[in-house]
């Protein structure tokens, strides 16, 4: 066994060169550069997390915006159905004004020609009780040979016209 | 390697050879001697600075291997921040070295470089080497304990609600586990490496045998033999990773002690 064997003669030469090497690799790798490799993991480690929570910060923001927009748009909806509501309240009272205005209108021409008709059918009737009345004294003159005075004519023809 | 003396001693494999004619170098009276071990040190050294500096890309969007480094600090990362807390980041240097150190020295061993020559030592298979690195983890754990707690560290033997009675027979066992660490962790990782490779060389020596001995020896026991070497190989890249991995475990572990007491 030259582990045993060999004890002696080597362990100084084994020891002074394990020293010398494991002392570079733990001053110059373990030291010198695993440091710098975990803080390089570190780094990217604090970036993605950074990255991350600043995602969620956008998106935060971008959900208020929305948020706030939608509020707007609802203000924005009511006060147009407001203004719609108010315009159609304002245009019917107009119109119905103005309905009112043409109605009083027709119904002043409806009494005017009322009057008319009735003015004409006055007149178309004394016309008639004239013709009547001259037309019946002549009848009882030539029949009975009666003069008919014209009052009593006339009033025998409106008792006829009114039996009628 | 030579056929010949592989056949003879499975345990040549582990015979630490100077190199480069540097056998009679010394420092201060000892032998520092640059040897196929320091060859081998040197180079999972180099690869594994190669390794990392591969992963100091620092892209944002990290590539193969950017991710497979940061893989490995992240898992070294999770494990002293499971078993040691908050505390445990400032060892993350350390854990990392000793596990990656570990890791490749085991994986760099078990390479077929035999096939173009050339001869993979390793080096974790040598308790002077294991030993070296624990008793630095045992050192850390004791420095960090007395360091941070004083004198209270030595409540590590009392386990919270022992009853006053069996302190005296609870405080000497506890230090014994204690003491027995850093011995538990060299020898099992070198237990563990040395008895893989000479598996593996008693295996391939089978096979070699096998095959000289002629057609039907070859069939009978070369074949399955080398059956079971595939198999074994596949079973010691895990070994070399969970050897890694329980030395690097076991070390946190006595750190949380130190760190935390009980």
């Amino acid at each position: 066994m030259p582990q045993i064997e060999q004890l002696a003669a080597t362990y100084s030469s084994q020891i002074f060169w394990l020293l010398i090497t494991f002392g570079l690799v733990f001053f110059i790798v373990g030291r010198g550069m695993v440091p710098r490799v975990m803080n390089t993991v570190a780094l990217r480690d604090d970036q993605i997390a950074g990255d991350l929570a600043a995602a969620q910060a956008a998106r935060d923001e971008a959900d208020a915006r929305e948020a706030d927009w939608r509020q707007r748009e609802n203000e924005n909806r009511a006060a147009a159905q407001a203004l719609v509501g108010e315009a159609k309240l304002a245009s019917g009272a107009e119109t119905e004004a103005k309905l009112a205005v043409a109605q009083q209108r027709v119904d002043a021409r409806l009494v005017e020609a009322e009057q008319r008709i009735s003015g004409a059918r006055d007149a178309a009737m004394q016309e008639i009780e004239a013709v009547a009345s001259s037309a019946a004294q002549d009848i009882t003159q030539r029949l009975a040979g009666i003069a008919v005075p014209p009052e009593s004519a006339q009033a025998a023809v409106r008792r006829a016209l009114a039996d009628g | 390697m030579a056929a010949d003396t592989a056949k003879v001693d499975p345990m040549y494999q582990f015979t630490i050879e100077p190199l480069f004619g540097s056998a009679n170098w010394e420092l201060a009276g000892y032998n520092i001697a640059f040897t196929n071990s320091a060859l081998w040190m040197v180079i999972t050294t180099v690869l594994l600075w190669l390794f990392v500096l591969g992963g100091m890309k620092r892209e944002l969007v990290p590539g193969r291997w950017q991710m497979a480094v940061e893989s490995f600090t992240g898992f070294i990362d999770d494990m002293l921040a499971a078993n040691v807390g908050p505390a445990g980041r400032k060892y993350v240097p350390y854990i990392f070295s000793l596990f990656m150190f570990i890791l490749f020295a085991n994986l760099l061993g078990l390479l077929p470089l035999g096939l173009v020559g050339v001869h993979p030592f390793t080096f974790t298979s040598h308790f002077t080497v294991t030993g070296v690195l624990a008793i630095m983890s045992f050192s850390i754990v004791l420095i960090v304990g007395f360091a941070r707690h004083g004198l209270h560290f030595f409540s590590l033997f009392v386990p919270h609600g022992t009853p006053w009675p069996m302190i005296p027979i609870i405080a000497p066992i506890e230090l014994i586990s204690f003491m027995v660490r850093p011995f538990s962790l060299a020898l099992r990782l070198f237990v563990a490496m040395m008895a893989g490779h000479v598996l593996l060389k008693v295996l391939s020596s089978f096979v070699i045998s096998g095959g000289n001995a002629g057609i039907g020896y070859g069939i009978l026991i070369g074949l399955p033999s080398l059956a079971l070497m595939i198999g074994i190989s596949a079973l010691e890249i895990l070994v070399a990773g969970i050897q890694a991995y329980v030395f690097a475990l076991l070390t946190s572990l006595y750190i949380n002690d130190a760190e935390n007491l009980h």
